[in-house]
């Protein structure tokens, strides 16, 4: 077995090679332009540009004319609460999200905040970290113009009930949101069912090429309407301009066909794959903890604390093998995950946690490595903690008075 | 971010991890940090006469705390009372080579040394009693 393995899979994905191969003709041979209308060279660009908007449009039971190409998921989601709130300030400037969005929806919101041009409800969420439809409901005003809600977190997986949401803002006439970058490709997403309007989504995700997203923008019933934040050449029907990047488009577009067709399969092999990493480790170790919901969660991810030790650490003895934690030490701002704080995980579980994000290319063997590893690596540390050490003498730790720094 | 020789060498190969039985005679004990905060170091040491013979520590945190306290328990073993308090955060932060945003390591495991004398000192106070 060839190490390092690669375990987080939320933060990228490989390139599969058949989307490598779909789109690597494009850079050399076929250069053209697909904004130039009188030669060749354009029309052949042009032509592979709309082949992948179409395979795109399909994973997401969309319209092909509904998919605006960016840069990837956070500019979608700034195109999609900057377009919004720009384009119907006369209507209102109220915005409806949740405390465990990702930042590249909280820190647009809180940027138009700062700017004075919207307000905004941050909705918490239950202890799996699930947004509660009737929330949603209640926090509507009548100058509510967005609701943004995730399909799945980047963390800990939990499945948020979108279908409920979209009813609720078909209902109130308010536009729909939904950053479906961890979704897309790997459960079923169908905009027309779940009452979407706009959905941002990303090639890298997907084993397809980084730097080339997507903004779905509904065309009929009703027909949404964005502020551009990039002026320019009206490409992509003036909702973002610049000339596009065609191979990573090709390879966007050979990723979601690739999704299109294997998703099912690939979804069973993943989840099967993870109930048993997380029956490794919880069979061997006590006091593990699951964060996020047992059931409602992409089937590729396992979010665990392992008490008594912290993330940092833990990942530092199994630097063969790539995660991520929720620990403050492997953050900028020395604060633990907020999406766990935000369930109600003590800040000291939330330190304690990883991410495990299981992709196409892993195995069962990388897996049994993992849970091997994991025990070992966890013993040792259990070993060298003194909490875990007060915790077996029958210390409450919860008690003890801490002198905090 | 990239750990330093020094600090993969430490939390590796953790010098001292232990503990002493904390009413043992001789012995001081330093509990400094919090769960919350993501690090909690158990530093302890054992006294003879003026000097400090043996020393152990427990830590919960990063790496760098690990080290950190790890570093310590080396440089006490050896050292007489007054030595132990010459110890300064920043002598470890030099050794180890800790990044700006690991300092925080150093200035516990600093804490930890002078908490673990203090304790001493409070009992062997009690014990001439």
């Amino acid at each position: 077995m060839k190490l390092p393995i690669f375990l987080d899979n939320h933060s990228t994905t490989p390139m599969d090679p058949r989307v490598l191969e779909a789109l690597l003709p494009y850079f050399v041979e076929k250069f053209g332009n697909a904004a130039s209308r009188n030669h060749s060279f354009g029309w052949e660009a042009e032509e592979a540009v709309e082949n992948a908007r179409k395979q795109i449009a399909k994973l997401v039971h969309a319209d092909a004319k509904e998919i605006v190409f960016t840069s990837g998921a956070t500019e979608s989601d700034n195109l999609a609460l900057k377009g919004v709130i720009e384009m119907y300030h006369e209507k209102g400037n109220h915005i409806i999200t949740s405390s465990t969005e990702h930042r590249a929806v909280l820190d647009t919101a809180k940027a138009l905040e700062a700017k004075g041009k919207a307000r905004v409800t941050y909705l918490s969420v239950d202890k799996h970290g699930m947004v509660n439809p009737e929330d949603v409901r209640n926090a509507i005003t009548d100058k509510t113009v967005l609701i943004s809600i995730m399909l799945a977190n980047n963390e800990i997986g939990t499945i948020n009930p979108v279908k409920e949401i979209g009813k609720i803002a078909k209902e109130k006439g308010i536009l729909f949101h939904c950053d479906a970058t961890q979704g897309v490709g790997k459960i079923p997403v169908n905009v027309q069912e779940m009452g979407i309007d706009l959905m941002s989504f990303t090639g890298h995700k997907i084993y397809g090429p980084k730097g080339i997203g997507a903004l779905y923008v509904r065309k009929k019933a009703p027909r949404v309407r964005i502020a551009a934040q990039m002026d320019g050449g009206g490409h992509e029907r003036g909702m973002r301009s610049g000339t596009l990047p065609v191979p990573l488009i090709v390879g966007f577009g050979k990723a979601c066909e690739l999704c299109e067709q294997e998703m099912e399969a690939e979804g069973r092999k993943l989840a099967a794959m993870r109930d048993r990493l997380q029956a490794g480790i919880m069979n061997a170790l006590e006091e593990v903890y699951l964060n996020g919901h047992a059931t409602q969660r992409l089937p590729h991810n396992l979010n665990i604390s392992f008490a008594y030790v912290e993330g940092e650490s833990l990942l530092m003895g199994l630097k063969e093998i790539a995660l991520s934690s929720g620990s403050a030490c492997t953050s900028a701002t020395l604060e633990p995950s907020y999406v766990l704080r935000a369930l109600g995980v003590g800040s000291d579980l939330a330190h304690s946690s990883i991410r495990f994000g299981l992709g196409r290319f892993n195995t069962d063997e990388q897996v049994d490595y993992t849970i091997t590893r994991i025990i070992e690596i966890v013993t040792k540390l259990r070993e060298m903690s003194p909490l875990y050490e007060m915790a077996k003498e029958g210390v409450d730790l919860k008690t003890v008075q801490w002198a905090a720094h | 971010m990239a750990y330093s020789e020094k600090v993969v060498d430490h939390y590796t190969n953790p010098r001292n991890v232990g503990s002493f039985k904390k009413d043992e005679k001789g012995v001081g004990t330093g509990m400094v940090g919090a769960p919350e905060c993501g690090d909690v170091m158990k530093l302890q040491i054992k006294v003879e006469g003026e000097r400090i013979v043996d020393a152990k520590f427990k830590t919960f945190g990063c790496g760098s705390a690990i080290a950190s306290s790890s570093l310590a328990t080396e440089w006490l073993k050896g050292k007489t009372i007054d030595e132990a308090h010459t110890i300064k955060n920043t002598d470890i932060v030099q050794e180890l080579n800790l990044p700006p945003v690991k300092i925080h390591c150093s200035v516990l495991a600093e804490d930890a040394i002078k908490a673990a004398l203090a304790d001493y000192k409070k009992k062997a106070e009690t014990e001439t009693k």
